[in-house]
């Protein structure tokens, strides 16, 4: 396992390196000066551009640049906006928030999703299946913008229960309902991958052995029969997190949470390159080391799993 | 019972959401602190006043500065702020003197140096400001640029300018300083309430980094707190000289990156002041029975026109460009695309600024698909297809493929709708006069006077005269009226002018964006100005 661990820690030096390559030539290598557009129909004075090329490095070759830029990055320095302002700060005003959203997106949508496929994984037809799978059908279909304004609307401009934008600095109970909204359609997910594993799983051989042996239902439930069936469900659980950090663009716009998905967004439309580069970077950083994480549950929920 | 399951089956997920958040409670916005809270969006350059063209900041710049002249926020008339009196002779040199008593936030008094010393700083062309061009009216702008030998791309730098100062300025004591300009310039008073011509303190010129950090102006508000990307804060500056002095206690301005959720904070009390109103709310005018009384509307400063490449021979007859202009149907497009939020054009410039005169525009801006078929075919028809170009990620689409679709279909020619895809490489392709068809153009006022819609735009060889348009007799004309004896003879003659632009036609005006904006219920009162900014010093708060 140590030595697994330490290979998987080594790959992410090679990963690193190529993904900040290819998104800072995809960034930097777009047609168009991103200075010509900058001062609307005037048009910027000469001086202005000259100079903002000076800062940026962009009369170097591409390749010069990026080593120039990763030099820096590898001090810990992002480099500034065009708006003067340190990336870095930008980032660790927008990270809290993001971590905060995703995670209670992902316990929303693991609570939730799990007692959903659970409950119908052991029960099978009736009401409640019927129930659940007409709802995370519903789910699925709603694009999640729709989601987020009609919760907005209702739950925020007409009943006033809640906010309809968060504040800056949020607070967990705040952050429910942009949470909901966003882990809704995992939500969906998860209930339907867990139910269908659940119901595979009750008919298997190893829970026919552990109720012959006359073992409590609960421990059948528990440890036998759940253990197995949650493999796919961690796997689906650990890449989503990934996808929630990154991925959040509609849902941070609704509810006007600053966090990475809109910051990302906004500074590959304003031509920001080191911001997007600096972000992309940490965001492949989040998804290596939670498939790292997700590989290394496997080992502990099913022990014939090894790596070594 | 179907019923019943189904409304279970909608309810189940919204009632968990609705428990858990049980403690959200309303929103009872910033309470009675005395603050405002405003909608607001990421500056694109650090808050210099020089260095900001663009509205985000301009906002908080005009908070945190007042300069000579201010602009009066009902009906933007130019009265004296920190000037005491601008005076001329001739046009051409001015001497200006200072009120004194005003004072820096950190301390320092305003003197007639810290003038011309930002504007030394502002146009000289290595410090790279955006707004250095609007000194270039000023002797010796022209020595305080530099060339790059081999252009852009070559590898030799451009050498430091001639001069570091402009020799049309200078102190004569601490209250009093005077400009001679190239040329004489009647309305320069006027233009003087721009945020590049703003003073600066001295500490600006010692440390120009750390200021950007926290500015320090002369305003009726100085700066306090700042969170990139999320809110910006300022406080009344106690010991503002100003007659205007602010009743609020200070203002947060708050970014938010969708106008509909911003809306949707207004609604629920949450924010006090939005300067635009989204589409989805326009419809059907909704948002005037959501916000009711405190729903207002007044002309803007903002055209948006499609421009014709004169330099492609194509569109040299005036005759064609007429009968395109005329096949557009300008209300329709208004109405569909923007829910009524644009105003049809009938001019040049907008009903806001000094000088309007309706209808400058005559039959050319008329929607009249018979007459305008009638002068296509006296233009000589034309051959091939007609593009509209726009760029991509400024949400035009929408109106320019319906103007498209209005002049194929009323004019019977071939369109086509081009999009290019960054905003970058559009203006690339306008500054290198490389289109083949009309392409997207707009205009937002820097002053609130018709020069600002005309010299720039469509004197020869001008910044933006990106349509290369060129009548001596148009030029004449506003050197005429640059000289004119007094403002109201000056203003005059520009319309004057912009008459001469409805024959020749350069672009086709569509429409002008007038100023939809929201407040919320505890804003007793507040003066919103024509380019979307509420003035701070005028907002009175409910008892």
């Amino acid at each position: 396992m140590g030595r697994y661990l330490l290979r998987r820690l080594l790959q992410l030096i090679p990963v690193f390196i190529g993904t900040t390559l290819i998104i800072y030539l995809l960034v930097w290598a777009i047609p168009g000066d991103p200075f010509a557009g900058k001062c609307g129909d005037r048009g910027c004075p000469p001086a202005y551009i000259a100079e903002m090329h000076e800062k940026y490095n962009l009369n170097d070759p591409l390749i010069v640049q990026y080593f120039k830029y990763l030099g820096k990055l590898l001090t810990g320095d992002f480099g500034e906006t065009y708006a003067g302002i340190q990336i870095s700060t930008l980032i660790q005003n927008a990270y809290p928030t993001t971590i905060k959203l995703a995670v209670v997106a992902l316990v929303i949508e693991g609570i939730i999703g799990l007692a959903a496929g659970i409950l119908t994984g052991l029960r099978g037809r009736g009401f409640l299946d019927n129930l659940v799978l007409v709802s995370t059908l519903f789910l699925i279909s709603l694009p999640v913008f729709v989601t987020g304004f009609v919760l907005q609307i209702t739950l925020g401009s007409e009943l006033g229960i809640i906010k309809p934008t968060v504040s800056a600095n949020p607070s967990i109970g705040e952050l429910i309902v942009p949470g909901f909204v966003l882990g809704s359609l995992s939500m969906a997910y998860v209930a339907r991958l867990t139910r269908t594993a659940m119901m595979e799983n009750r008919h298997a051989d190893f829970v026919r052995t552990a109720v012959a042996k006359g073992l409590e239902p609960k421990r059948v439930v528990g440890v036998h029969l759940l253990r197995n069936s949650l493999i796919p469900v961690i796997t689906f659980l650990g890449t989503d997190l990934g996808t929630l950090m990154g991925g959040a663009i509609v849902t941070e716009g609704v509810f006007n949470i600053h966090g990475i998905g809109g910051l990302v967004f906004k500074s590959i439309l304003t031509k920001e390159g080191a911001t997007v580069t600096g972000i992309v970077t940490l965001l492949v950083l989040v998804y290596l080391l939670m498939n790292l994480l997700v590989d290394i549950l496997y080992a502990v929920l099913d022990p014939r799993i090894r790596y070594d | 019972m179907r019923k019943g399951r189904l409304a279970a089956m909608v309810a189940a997920p919204l009632a968990v959401a609705m428990i858990a958040t049980g403690c959200g409670g309303g929103g009872s916005g910033s309470g009675d602190d005395g603050i405002v809270t405003l909608d607001w969006g990421e500056p694109e350059n650090p808050l210099v006043p020089a260095n900001t063209t663009e509205e985000n900041g301009g906002f908080v710049i005009n908070a945190l500065f007042t300069g000579l002249v201010d602009y009066r926020a009902s009906d933007l008339k130019v009265e004296n702020a920190v000037a005491d009196s601008i005076e001329s002779t001739d046009h051409q040199n001015y001497t200006i003197k200072l009120k004194p008593g005003w004072t820096f936030h950190d301390g320092t008094p305003v003197k007639a140096k810290n003038f011309v010393d930002a504007w030394n700083y502002n146009a000289y062309g290595p410090n790279g400001l955006q707004g250095a061009s609007f000194f270039e009216q000023i002797d010796g702008y022209d020595q305080m640029q530099s060339e790059d030998p081999d252009g852009k791309d070559g590898p030799q730098q451009a050498p430091p300018p001639a001069a570091k100062e402009l020799s049309g300025l200078k102190v004569v004591d601490d209250n009093t300083f005077t400009v001679r300009l190239k040329a004489p310039f009647t309305i320069f008073p006027v233009v003087l309430g721009y945020s590049a011509y703003m003073p600066l303190p001295d500490s600006f010129f010692k440390d120009p980094k750390a200021f950007e950090e926290h500015p320090i102006g002369n305003g009726p508000f100085k700066f306090e707190s700042r969170v990139p990307n999320q809110e910006l804060n300022v406080t009344a500056y106690e010991n503002y000289a100003g007659a205007n002095k602010p009743a609020i206690k200070g203002a947060k301005f708050k970014v938010y990156e969708q106008l509909d959720s911003a809306y949707q904070d207004l609604t629920a009390g949450n924010l006090d002041f939005l300067r635009a109103i989204p589409v989805s709310a326009l419809i059907g005018d909704k948002w005037k029975q959501d916000l009711g009384e405190h729903a207002h509307q007044k002309p803007g400063l903002l055209t948006q026109t499609l421009g014709f490449p004169l330099y492609d021979p194509k569109f040299k007859n005036p005759l064609l460009r007429k009968a395109i202009s005329m096949s557009i149907d300008r209300k329709t497009i208004t109405q569909q695309v923007f829910a009524g939020g644009r105003d049809p054009a009938d001019g040049f410039a907008t009903a806001a600024v000094d000088g309007y005169r309706p209808n400058q525009c005559g039959e050319a801006c008329e929607f009249n698909p018979e007459k305008a078929k009638q002068y296509l075919q006296q233009a000589g028809g034309f051959q091939g297809v007609l593009t509209v170009e726009t760029n991509g990620d400024g949400g035009h689409n929408e109106w320019v493929q319906a103007v498209a679709a209005s002049i194929k279909q009323n004019l019977g020619i071939e369109t086509q709708f081009v999009p290019t895809p960054t905003f970058g490489e559009f203006r690339q392709k306008a500054n290198g006069y490389k289109f083949s068809g009309l392409f997207r153009t707009g205009w937002k006022a820097d002053y609130p006077n018709i020069e600002t819609f005309l010299t720039q735009l469509y004197r020869t060889n001008a910044s933006s005269n990106d349509y290369k348009y060129s009548n001596p007799a148009f030029d004449a004309a506003l050197d005429k009226a640059n000289a004119a004896p007094t403002i109201e003879a000056a203003t005059a003659a520009y319309a004057d002018a912009e008459k001469l632009l409805a024959d020749d036609l350069p672009l086709i005006p569509l429409w002008t964006q007038p100023v939809q904006y929201g407040f919320s219920e505890r804003i007793a009162e507040g003066e919103v100005k024509a380019y979307r900014e509420l003035d701070l010093t005028t907002v009175r708060l409910k008892q």
